[in-house]
C-alpha cells in the first residue's frame, strides 16, 4: 500500500567513510532492513524499518498504524457512556481489566461518583491479577525473543490458572467487561476467595522457579544486560511509564504517586532497576522490574483477599450517565504504565471526545533513541523488552 | 504551585501570547496563542518553580464550531504538580507550533494528531501520517469525516 | 492440489488410495503461519501453549509462509494490513488453506459499523475454508475449527475440484 519511497523520506541515508592506516578512504554503504509487520518476533503487526550499518544499528524508524481500530472515533459514537469499556477491553487485550479500570476511574471522577469498598477490593484483586497474567505473557514471550521457549510453556501454565479465575467470575477469558463505571457487572463467585488464595499460595514458588529458569540464565543475562540502556531524563522527556521508567531508576508509580482505588491500605513496593548486571535501564532491568512486580501483586492480592468487605457491587452504577460540561484526564497504572483517558463530555449522554493516552504507544516511541549502536540481534530483545501491544499501541 | 500561580507567571511574562485561563473547572487550564506555543512550553519545562518536564498527553481536538485544538496534560515529577494547556486554531488554517523539541513525546502524539484531525504542527521534524496509510484521504476524527466507499480497490463499509 | 491435481480423467482403485495416503498426510502435518494480529492472537499463542496444545493435531508454527500449509487470521484486519495478507497468502505453496479466526477477521466484528480502517471481513482479500466465531474463540473453538479443517482436506481427490 505504501511503497518503500515514500517511507524513507525521514531518513537520509549518508555513506560513512573509513580511514585505512595508509590515509585513503573507504567508503562504507548503509543497508535498509524490513522487520515485519508479518515477522513473528515483533510482538504484532509492528513494523521496523532498520538502518544498518554492517550489524550496527544506525536508526529504527517504526511504522506502525497495522492494527488501528479507531477507538476513539467508536467511543463518540456509542449511545452511552458504558459501551466504550467493550472496546477500552480491546486496546489491550492482554490488559483488558486495567484498561476498563481506567476508564472506571476517569469517568467516576467526572460524575464524583463514591463507589463501594468492596467494589474497590475486587477492582485491585482483578487489576493485580491481570498484572500478572500480562507480566508473564511480556516475560514468556520475552523468552521465546531470547530464544528460549520453555519459559513461554511455563508463564503460559501458570496464566491459564488466573485465566480460569476471571472465566468463574465473569465469564469470558480475555476481554471482560468486567469493571463498569460505578461498579462491577458480577459479583465475586462464592468460591471465588478460596481459589483465589490458592492460587496465591501455588504461584509463589513459582516466581523463583522461573527466575531460575530464565532471569538469573547466564546466556540470558550475557544477551540482555547492557542492551538497549534507557537514562533516566531521556525516559521522562520521552514520558515514558510503567516498568520502563522504573527501570531506569525512577521510583515512580502511579498506584501509590497518584493515588486512585484503595491501593493506600495494602503494604508493597514499586520495584526500581538498580543495575544488578549491568547498566541501570538496561534491558535485564525491565525483565527484572517486570518478575518482582509480580511478586508485589502476589503481596497485594493476598492482602486484599483477607480484607475485602461486604456489600452490594452495582449498588453505585448510574442509571443514566449524563455528565456536566467538562472534562477530564485520569490516569492510572496498567502493566505497560499510564493508561491516561482524556475524556471531553458535551452534556450530552454520548462522549464528545475520547482520547486515550496508551503506554505502549509512548513506550514504543523511545525505541529509536534506546537501539541506536546496538546489534541487530538485541533489537529483538530491545524491542521485546518495551513489552509492546499493538492493540493499544494503534489504538 | 496552583493553576492560578501558573497563570499569574505566564501572564507576566508573554502577555498577550496568554488569553484565557478557567481555573474553577474539574482540571484548570490556561489557554495559548498557537503561534508561541514552544516559547511558553520551554519556559514551563526550564523554569525553576515550574519544571513540568513530564508531558503526559497530548490530544487533538475538534470543536465542531470551526476550530480544532491541541491539549496539554503537563506534569512535573519534581514538584509533582500538574498544568492544563490549550491551544486552538481556525479549521480552514490549522497550524500549531510543535513542541516535540521541548518534550520528546510530544513527537508520535503531534504525528497522530496531524493523521487524524488534520492539524499542521510548524517545525516539526517529521510529521507525516503515523497510524493511517501515506494515501488515505480525510482526516477520520473531525467531526464532519465521510467514510470512503473504496480504500484501494477494496469495499470500506460493510 | 498441487502437481496430479486434476491430471486424472477418472477416479479408480488406485487414485482413490493415493488420495487417502496424501490426504492423511496432509491433514495430520497443517503447518501454521507463526504470526498474530490481535486479540485473537493471545488466546492462539494460549491454544499453542500446554494446557491446551495444538501440535497434537499436527499444527506446527513456521517462520515464513513458504513452508507453511494454513494461515490463521488471528485477529482485526485493518486496509493497511490487508495488502500484506493477500501477499504473504500469494506466497504460500498450493495446497493451502486459510483459517479466520474470530469476529473480527470474518466480518469486521465490533467495528463493523464506525471502523473507518477496519476491513470487514479477510474473506474480502483471500478466500477463507474455515470460519470460527467468537471475541475471541476460546481455545477449545480453535481446536474444533483445525478439526473442520481437517475433514475438509480428507475429502479432497485428485480427481474432483474440492469444495
Amino acid at each position: 500500500m505504501n511503497g518503500s519511497k515514500t517511507l524513507l523520506t525521514s531518513y537520509v541515508s549518508q555513506p560513512g567513510e573509513i580511514k585505512t592506516s595508509s590515509g585513503k578512504t573507504l567508503r562504507t554503504d548503509e543497508m535498509i532492513i524490513n522487520m515485519g509487520p508479518q515477522h513473528p518476533s515483533t510482538h504484532g503487526v509492528l513494523r521496523l524499518e532498520i538502518v544498518v550499518d554492517g550489524e550496527i544499528i544506525v536508526d529504527v524508524i517504526p511504522h506502525i498504524g497495522y492494527l488501528h481500530r479507531c477507538f476513539e472515533k467508536h467511543a463518540e459514537h456509542m449511545t452511552n457512556y458504558q459501551q466504550v469499556i467493550p472496546y477500552a477491553d480491546r486496546m489491550d487485550y492482554v490488559a483488558a481489566m486495567n484498561m476498563e479500570q481506567g476508564y472506571a476511574v476517569a469517568m467516576e471522577r467526572m460524575l464524583k461518583i463514591e463507589v463501594p469498598e468492596r467494589v474497590e477490593y475486587i477492582r485491585v484483586i482483578m487489576a493485580e491479577l491481570q498484572r500478572i497474567a500480562s507480566h508473564l505473557v511480556a516475560v514468556g514471550t520475552f523468552g521465546i525473543d531470547a530464544g528460549a521457549f520453555t519459559p513461554f510453556l511455563y508463564a503460559f501454565h501458570d496464566r491459564e490458572r488466573i485465566l480460569d479465575l476471571f472465566e468463574m467470575t465473569c465469564g469470558a477469558r480475555l476481554l471482560y467487561n468486567y469493571i463498569w463505571v460505578g461498579g462491577l457487572s458480577h459479583d465475586l463467585p462464592p468460591q471465588f476467595i478460596d481459589k483465589a488464595k490458592e492460587f496465591c499460595k501455588y504461584y509463589r514458588p513459582r516466581i523463583k522457579e522461573f527466575n531460575d529458569l530464565l532471569t538469573y540464565n547466564e546466556i540470558f543475562v550475557k544477551r540482555t544486560a547492557n542492551v538497549g540502556v534507557l537514562p533516566k531524563d531521556v525516559a521522562i522527556n520521552y514520558a515514558c511509564s510503567g516498568p520502563m521508567l522504573r527501570a531506569s531508576g525512577v521510583n515512580w508509580d502511579l498506584r501509590r504517586d497518584d493515588p486512585y482505588s484503595v491501593y493506600d491500605r495494602f503494604e508493597w513496593e514499586p520495584q526500581v532497576g538498580k543495575g544488578e548486571m549491568g547498566t541501570v535501564g538496561d534491558t535485564w532491568d525491565r525483565h527484572i522490574v517486570r518478575m518482582r512486580e509480580i511478586e508485589q501483586s502476589v503481596n497485594i492480592i493476598e492482602q486484599a483477599l483477607a480484607g475485602i468487605p461486604e456489600g452490594n457491587v452495582q449498588a453505585a452504577i448510574p442509571k443514566r450517565i449524563r455528565p456536566e460540561r467538562g472534562e477530564i484526564y485520569a490516569r492510572t497504572e496498567a502493566p505497560r504504565g499510564e493508561i491516561g483517558y482524556y475524556i471531553v463530555s458535551d452534556g450530552s449522554t454520548t462522549p464528545f471526545r475520547v482520547k486515550a493516552r496508551s503506554p505502549a504507544f509512548v513506550n514504543l516511541s523511545v525505541l529509536p533513541e534506546i537501539s541506536r549502536g546496538a546489534m541487530l540481534a538485541d533489537l529483538v530483545l530491545i524491542a521485546a523488552g518495551v513489552d509492546i501491544v499493538l492493540g493499544e499501541v494503534d489504538r | 504551585m496552583t493553576a492560578e500561580q501558573v497563570f499569574t507567571s505566564l501572564k507576566a511574562k508573554f502577555g498577550d501570547a496568554v488569553l484565557e485561563a478557567k481555573l474553577d473547572a474539574l482540571q484548570p487550564w490556561i489557554l495559548v496563542v498557537p503561534e508561541r506555543m514552544k516559547e511558553v512550553a520551554l519556559f514551563l519545562r526550564d523554569d525553576p518553580a515550574m519544571q513540568f518536564d513530564y508531558l503526559m498527553c497530548l490530544s487533538g481536538m475538534d470543536y465542531n464550531d470551526g476550530k480544532l485544538g491541541v491539549v496539554y496534560h503537563l506534569f512535573s515529577t519534581v514538584h509533582r504538580h500538574k498544568i492544563v494547556l490549550k491551544v486552538q486554531c481556525a479549521k480552514e488554517t490549522p497550524h500549531v507550533q510543535s513542541v516535540s523539541a521541548v518534550w520528546g513525546t510530544a513527537n508520535w502524539h503531534e504525528r497522530e494528531a496531524y493523521d487524524l484531525l488534520g492539524i499542521i504542527f510548524d517545525e516539526h521534524p517529521d510529521l507525516r501520517r503515523i497510524l493511517l496509510p501515506d494515501d488515505w484521504g480525510g482526516y477520520p476524527l473531525r467531526k464532519d469525516y465521510r467514510v470512503p466507499e473504496f480504500y484501494n480497490g477494496v469495499k470500506v463499509p460493510y | 492440489m498441487g502437481l496430479l491435481d486434476k491430471q486424472f480423467q477418472n477416479g479408480n482403485v488406485l487414485v482413490t488410495s493415493l488420495d487417502t495416503l496424501l490426504n492423511w498426510a496432509r491433514l495430520s502435518s497443517l503447518w501454521q503461519m507463526q504470526w498474530g494480529l490481535a486479540c485473537c492472537a493471545i488466546e492462539m499463542m494460549a491454544t499453542s501453549a500446554s494446557n491446551f496444545d495444538i501440535m497434537r493435531f499436527g499444527v506446527i508454527p513456521r517462520a515464513t509462509p513458504r513452508q507453511v500449509d494454513v494461515l490463521f487470521v488471528a485477529g482485526t484486519v485493518t486496509l493497511k494490513m490487508a495488502s500484506r495478507i493477500k501477499r504473504l497468502y500469494d506466497q504460500m505453496a498450493e495446497p493451502r488453506y486459510v483459517l479466520s479466526m474470530g469476529s473480527c477477521a470474518n466480518c469486521g466484528g465490533p467495528y463493523w459499523e464506525h471502523g473507518y480502517h477496519v476491513l470487514k471481513g479477510v474473506d474480502r482479500v483471500i478466500p477463507v475454508d474455515v470460519y470460527v466465531p467468537g471475541c475471541p474463540p476460546r481455545p477449545e473453538a480453535l481446536l474444533e475449527g483445525i478439526i473442520k479443517l481437517q475433514e475438509k482436506v480428507r475429502k479432497e481427490s485428485l480427481v474432483k475440484k474440492s469444495a
